[in-house]
């Protein structure tokens, strides 16, 4: 099988959609001749015409907007927005109208459609390329939220997503495009090609949305995660020595409860970490439904490990990312608890 | 006067309460002034329409000029059965909404003939995204009366399964998009329908309307930007109705300029109507659909009206407006401008209007009696609870499910 790297993987399964399905349309600002900012669609239009892969004006409310109206007419548009960071102009359109045509048409009008959008931090972006904003969309009722953490996943997860009928919006861990991050920066980077899931088979195959993987078996504690810190909880385990189970939960809206109670059940403690802000972040809806679920198998208080309640700072960056040290200091807390 | 370099400039309307209404300082175009181009024009050359009024019926309600659409009678008959119904119907349900049976009411009273001639002037198959003032074009479409009543009152029957605020009609089977409470979002989602038409290489056009109220809104540029640059075959349509809800529309910016003229901005025809005149607004539908199909790109139109009365059954113009202003509208009522129109040319009489009132009451009457048969929002029956939970993904997840069982049902 060919090493692929995560923007590798993406554009190959957007050209498999294109090539498989004569109703998907890929547009974004940037998207159509240049073939992206981080070159996802890069020679797409090219091979599959102007009026397949297109650029769009920069108006991201437009552009979902656009896509919501395409979808109602017999299409499966797949929509880059440029940066999470910039998903803010079409909020109204995902919330109060993307998210609900089916439900108030009660089945009339659906729409089945794809948002793209690098997330998350580790790249130097500052505060308007890094946030990590998925916990606004999973609290909306009708969305699909799907975080991938490798090129296996981030390509078979596409191809589910665009041929789900509901609208999904996946955010790509940018610091993971080019290859994996255990959470050190001054590593030198590290290479998809050395990696199992940097594998990516030719041609249509799906991951299946809603479904959590266990990325590691273990018995002491369980981490859950997604994202670029999946990498981060890999390498904290090995580096303490602990014998952890990890968790990548790939699909946030609707999370696979099952997986994560079945593993908290087993090894009696967790520990949640996200790189979003922790206040109301998604670590928190998760560990509230854990502790109903597994309140009777803990041994100890859930413990989070994410960003600050600050907006994400550019010189500090490593000050905020929840690397591998503060997520070692959760991990002995809990098990020493 | 404030000094202008010292405060804040915020525009009034000219009458509030109290006053006595006049309009005679309104500058508005003759029947026949504004001339009609070819559907394919540079929208560079027809700028002047942008501030012109395309009117067809003058003041003894003859039809004339350039813009007469000359359709036949039957069609003009059709149109005013369509619009006397749409009065009749929206008298009946504020009425009921009155009495408590349903909870909440918007009448389009003065503004029939934006709604059925926009309607009439497009073929079955185009796309309608409308606003929540646009029940004429459902009728015009021929929804099924009783069914539309259902969904306002959310009794069992409501194909809506009591999940909308009443007048927010949706049918699929009419070409009719589910409306939304949220204002203008439906503007930029028809300028994706229609290109997805382009794409498909179909002749249908998407047509919307929004108020001129909500013209302020982002979604406004979205769609003109997004029509403009893929020349999406489509009619935006901004209903200046005057009011939105206690604001008048000098806050929207009419004050400076006409609506229709932002359309040069954009690049794209823009066209000023008399909203009140079925004819005018009908052949400004037609021209900008034909230009639409044509592939000659989208047209703004600016529908001139008045909103007669309160904007929704939780307002009360009284407060911020003189009562019977729109007595002093100078662009009459849309009913009796058509009604007459036909008279002059022999083909109806005021007996067969009265007829047709009494006919169109008893249709409502008795559609709101079987509506009412399966249920009212009040006493029951509505649709099954656990519908509340379905439809919010193609299949209902694991969260909801529980939800559902939480609740028992």
């Amino acid at each position: 099988m060919p090493a692929k790297n995560m923007i590798q993987a993406i554009n190959d399964g957007l050209d498999v959609l294109l090539d498989t399905h004569d109703d998907v349309l890929v547009f974004g600002e940037d998207a159509g001749y240049f073939g992206g900012v981080f070159g996802c669609s890069q020679g797409l239009q090219k091979k599959h015409g102007l009026d397949r892969v297109f650029d769009t004006p920069i108006n991201e409310g437009a552009i979902v907007a656009a896509a919501i109206g395409m979808a109602t007419n017999g299409m499966r548009p797949i929509a880059e927005i440029q940066f999470a960071d910039y998903i803010f102009p079409a909020f109204d359109q995902i919330v109060s109208e993307l998210s609900r045509i089916r439900y108030r048409s009660a089945g009339q009008f659906t729409t089945p459609l794809t948002i793209r959008t690098p997330w998350g931090g580790g790249i130097r972006g500052g505060q308007t390329h890094s946030m990590s904003p998925e916990a606004f969309f999973t609290h909306i009722p009708g969305i699909k939220v799907v975080v991938p953490s490798n090129p296996y996943d981030a390509k078979g997860l596409l191809i589910a997503a665009a041929e789900c009928d509901d609208p999904v919006i996946i955010f790509e861990p940018k610091r993971l495009y080019n290859g994996p991050f255990d959470g050190d920066p001054n590593k030198p980077a590290l290479s998809w090609a050395k990696h199992p899931k940097g594998e990516v088979p030719d041609g249509r195959y799906t991951v299946p949305l809603g479904e959590a993987e266990v990325v590691r078996e273990g018995s002491e504690i369980t981490i859950v995660t997604y994202g670029t810190l999946v990498h981060v909880a890999l390498n904290t385990a090995e580096q303490e020595g602990v014998d952890a189970e990890i968790i990548d939960l790939k699909t946030l809206a609707p999370y696979d409860i099952d997986t994560i109670a079945a593993s908290v059940n087993k090894t009696g403690r967790c520990v949640v970490t996200h790189e979003a802000p922790r206040t109301s972040g998604f670590g928190a809806e998760l560990i509230a439904q854990i502790q109903e679920e597994c309140f009777y198998a803990l041994e100890a208080p859930i413990a989070r490990v994410t960003g600050w309640d600050t907006p994400y700072p550019h010189a500090h960056e490593w000050s905020y990312f929840p690397g591998p040290e503060r997520t070692a200091r959760a991990i002995k807390r809990v098990l020493e608890a | 006067m404030a000094d202008a370099r010292n405060s804040i400039h915020v525009p009034a309307p000219k009458f509030r309460p109290g006053d006595t209404p006049d309009f005679s300082h309104l500058k508005l175009p003759r029947a026949g002034e504004t001339p009609k181009p070819d559907v394919d024009a540079d929208p560079a050359k027809i700028r002047d329409l942008a501030y012109g009024l395309v009117r067809v019926l003058d003041h003894n309600n003859q039809a004339v000029g350039d813009w007469n659409p000359e359709l036949e009678a039957k069609v003009l008959r059709q149109g005013l059965r369509h619009m006397v119904l749409t009065r009749i119907y929206d008298d009946r349900m504020l009425k009921l909404q009155r009495q408590g049976k349903m909870s909440f009411y918007m009448k389009s009273l003065g503004e029939e003939a934006i709604s059925v001639a926009g309607v009439m002037a497009l073929d079955a198959a185009d796309m309608l995204f409308p606003s929540y003032r646009q029940q004429g074009g459902l009728i015009a479409r021929g929804k099924d009366l009783v069914e539309m009543m259902c969904h306002c009152i959310s009794n069992s029957k409501d194909n809506l399964l009591g999940r909308q605020l009443p007048v927010h009609y949706t049918s699929a089977a009419h070409n009719w998009f589910t409306i939304s409470g949220n204002l203008g979002t439906q503007f930029p989602q028809a300028v994706g329908w229609a290109m997805a038409e382009s794409k498909k290489g179909g002749s249908r056009v998407a047509s919307s309307w929004i108020g001129e109220g909500t013209s302020a809104e982002g979604d406004f540029h979205s769609a003109c930007t997004f029509a403009t640059v893929y020349r999406a075959p489509t009619i935006l349509n901004v209903v200046n109705n005057q009011w939105a809800i206690s604001t008048s529309q000098v806050i929207a910016g009419g004050e400076a300029t006409t609506f229709a003229a932002r359309a040069i901005g954009y690049g794209i025809a823009g066209l000023r109507v008399d909203g009140n005149d079925f004819l005018a607004v009908h052949a400004a539908t037609q021209w900008a659909a034909a230009r639409a199909r044509g592939g000659h790109g989208p047209t703004l139109i600016e529908l001139y009206s008045y909103r007669a009365e309160a904007h929704s059954t939780s307002d009360d113009p009284s407060r911020y407006r003189p009562k019977d202003e729109y007595k002093a509208w100078p662009l009459g009522d849309p009913i009796a401008r058509l009604k007459d129109h036909l008279i002059l040319l022999g083909e109806w009489t005021e007996d067969r209007h009265a007829a047709l009132e009494k006919e169109m009451t008893e249709h409502v009457v008795k559609s709101y009696k079987e509506a009412e048969s399966h249920g009212t929002l009040h006493d029951g029956p509505l649709s099954p609870v656990h519908t509340m939970f379905e439809d919010v993904y193609a299949e209902q997840t694991w969260n909801l499910r529980r939800q559902r069982q939480d609740l028992g049902v």
